[in-house]
């Protein structure tokens, strides 16, 4: 039966595929229970993940629901642009993370990148980052909670509270019980699913469009302008549908915002840490990269076959006023279109799936943060692990009931759906020169820290304020009037970046450096790093961060 | 965590393997009474073959990653 209003309908076998994922995710996470007795089962998984396990739990915590929807309707509106975020706006930032910086988060053995502030430049910089993200995270978990449950009820009508209460009682029950060993798990599966749920409709999409080379050309009959260049139309801000400029995408998403989300926002770094030694800790990132970059190909081309099949959707005001789709709905559009019964189910576990696997990543990153960061030094006295565990799976079960409280807020503001590119401009662009300077530089001192985090931070709300109350700004912080939101917040991240690194250098400078002792671990030029050179080639991280980056030059040229 | 742990893509081949069968399932009774479900390109029967292939993928990781008994 099919709701009024709704976009299609599930039959038993579809709505048997939904609940039967409901179940084995409860299921995994009460068998993982009991292996999560200590503070390392709950909060590290017990660092024994393989790297595929590690590396395939890294991507699918990115993997949201929002990610799905919010890139394939990008794509839709702004082309294959939308493949930057995957490519530029990734794999060099997922590389640098596992040769550069993962030896210092893993040697350091930090349980998390506050914490590796905290070994670096003491408690007032720990402090200020985990707050800042324990505060995006609940935001983040919200908005995307009600993303999810706004899709079910467009897509098949189901009630948004329902949506809502369901799927977070589920995703609080399993990460409780487990901790980050059942989040981790059920990431990987998820991950397998969304892509079993999502591969069909590129797969039917090219063969309803004839392939590549006619959707190309039905594309350029449909609409005018560039859609499916990566950079011949973004030499200029006016020649592309997005605004932007080259510059915006390598300098603002490639070398700032990209590289503060991977390496340096815990959400992800988190299951990485989880691994069971420091050449898997390297090269589950690596493993991640190869997965991350052909995402675009569930994501990215469902968009554009939508664009050659099915011209004429709308942006959100005008679909509401004039009764007709918005390209926010290209994804179920195109499952509706293209999949029938137990397929479509699949299809929409899939969302599911990445909507829970989101979420358990934020929940179980603020519950670590929370326990360690925030809580562990406000109590003075000693205090066993077990209860470290125990107020862990209670800051589980706080954080989505926090998250649930925001996805109701959002409900009433729906304005601050915009907000989630924003949040990471915010808070990530600048802890990336943060960390970085830290690594890298060990004149760096714990005031310049601090300093220039709380001014990259502060400049990142001041430049977004600005253009609110005087939109004339725009000009001057995107470089250009007509500059899109996406692209304003490249630029924001850009200076808050520099901004953070030059403020660091400075205080830096006039205020005394820690004795190198004191930074063996941390920074690089302090550490003897472990060698490699027993390890044969095809052992090497490097050598499988070089095949990736190849692989990724090679995109790049190919879509160019 | 002494205990020997499960492996997670026993779950998965577990799960993909009955996901197989529904859709397999759903897939042959359509190529049987069509006619419900109006999809784009309904001629190419993706429920019977994607449904093979998740049974199929989900019987290597089952038979791979089965819980092996520990004897003393």
């Amino acid at each position: 039966m099919q709701n009024p209003g709704s976009l299609m309908s599930l039959n038993g076998v579809d709505m048997a595929v939904v609940a039967l994922y409901f179940v084995v995710v409860l299921a995994i996470g009460f068998y993982l229970k009991r292996f999560t007795k200590t503070g390392n089962d709950f909060f590290m998984a017990g660092r024994e993940m393989t790297s595929w396990v590690a590396g395939l739990s890294f991507v699918a915590a990115n993997l949201g629901a929002l990610e799905l929807m919010g890139w394939a309707a990008s794509s839709y509106q702004y082309g294959i642009l939308a493949a930057h975020w995957y490519w530029i706006g990734a794999i060099p930032a997922m590389l640098f993370l596992a040769i550069v910086m993962m030896p210092f988060y893993y040697i350091s053995k930090t349980h998390s990148v506050p914490g590796y502030l905290q070994l670096r430049y003491g408690s007032s910089s720990r402090s200020l980052s985990a707050l800042c993200f324990g505060v995006m995270t609940v935001l983040m978990s919200g908005i995307n909670m009600y993303s999810m449950a706004l899709v079910l009820k467009v897509v098949l009508g189901w009630d948004i509270h329902f949506s809502i209460w369901v799927s977070s009682i589920t995703v609080a029950l399993y990460v409780a019980l487990g901790g980050l060993l059942s989040a981790i798990f059920n990431e990987v599966l998820q991950f397998v699913l969304i892509w079993l749920g999502a591969l069909l409709i590129p797969i039917i999409g090219l063969i309803e469009a004839g392939g590549w080379g006619n959707m190309v050309a039905k594309i350029q009959q449909n609409f005018q302008g560039d859609y499916t260049h990566l950079w011949r139309s973004i030499g200029s801000f006016s020649d592309n549908p997005m605004g932007i400029h080259w510059t915006g995408i390598v300098f603002g998403l490639g070398a700032v915002l990209s590289m503060g989300y991977w390496t340096t926002d815990f959400l992800v770094v988190q299951r990485v840490l989880a691994a069971k030694d420091l050449r898997s800790a390297k090269m589950a990132p690596i493993i991640g990269a190869g997965f991350k970059m052909m995402v675009p190909f569930i994501v990215i081309l469902p968009g554009l076959l939508g664009l050659a099949v099915m011209p004429g959707l709308v942006g959100e005001a005008e679909a509401l006023a004039t009764g007709g789709h918005s390209y926010n709905e290209v994804l179920p559009l195109m499952m509706g279109r293209y999949l029938g019964p137990g397929l479509l189910g699949l299809g929409i576990t899939a969302l599911i799936a990445g909507f829970m696997s989101g979420m358990a990543g934020n929940v179980s990153a603020f519950a670590t943060v929370w326990t360690y960061d925030i809580y562990k030094p406000l109590r003075k006295k000693p205090l066993s692990d077990g209860h470290f565990v125990s107020v862990g799976r209670w800051c589980t079960i706080l954080g989505v009931l926090v998250s649930i409280g925001t996805a109701y807020l959002v409900m009433e503001f729906a304005s601050i759906m915009d907000y989630v590119q924003a949040l990471f401009s915010f808070f990530i662009a600048p802890l990336f020169p943060t960390v970085l300077l830290g690594m890298l530089w060990k004149r760096t001192t714990s005031a310049g820290g601090f300093w220039g985090l709380l001014a990259g931070t502060v400049s990142s709300i001041g430049m977004w304020i600005w253009v609110k109350v005087d939109p004339s700004a725009l000009r001057i912080i995107a470089l250009s009037p007509g500059a899109k939101a996406m692209a304003e917040n490249m630029y924001r991240g850009l200076w808050s970046c520099l901004i953070c690194a030059g403020v660091t250098i400075a205080v830096s400078l006039l205020t005394k450096p820690k004795p190198e002792s004191a930074l063996n671990g941390l920074v690089r030029s302090c550490t003897v790093l472990p060698s490699e050179k027993h390890l044969t080639l095809f052992r090497r991280p490097a050598f499988w961060a070089g095949v990736v980056f190849v692989v990724f030059v090679f995109l790049n040229v190919l879509f160019w | 965590m002494a205990k020997k742990m499960i492996s997670i893509w026993f779950f998965i081949g577990l799960l993909l393997t009955v996901y197989g069968v529904l859709i397999l399932g759903a897939g042959i009774y359509d190529l049987i009474v069509p006619g419900r479900h109006n999809v784009v390109l309904r001629e190419l029967h993706a429920g019977v073959w994607w449904g093979a292939l998740l049974i199929v993928i989900g019987i290597v990781y089952l038979v791979f990653f089965r819980p092996k008994r520990t004897g003393k």
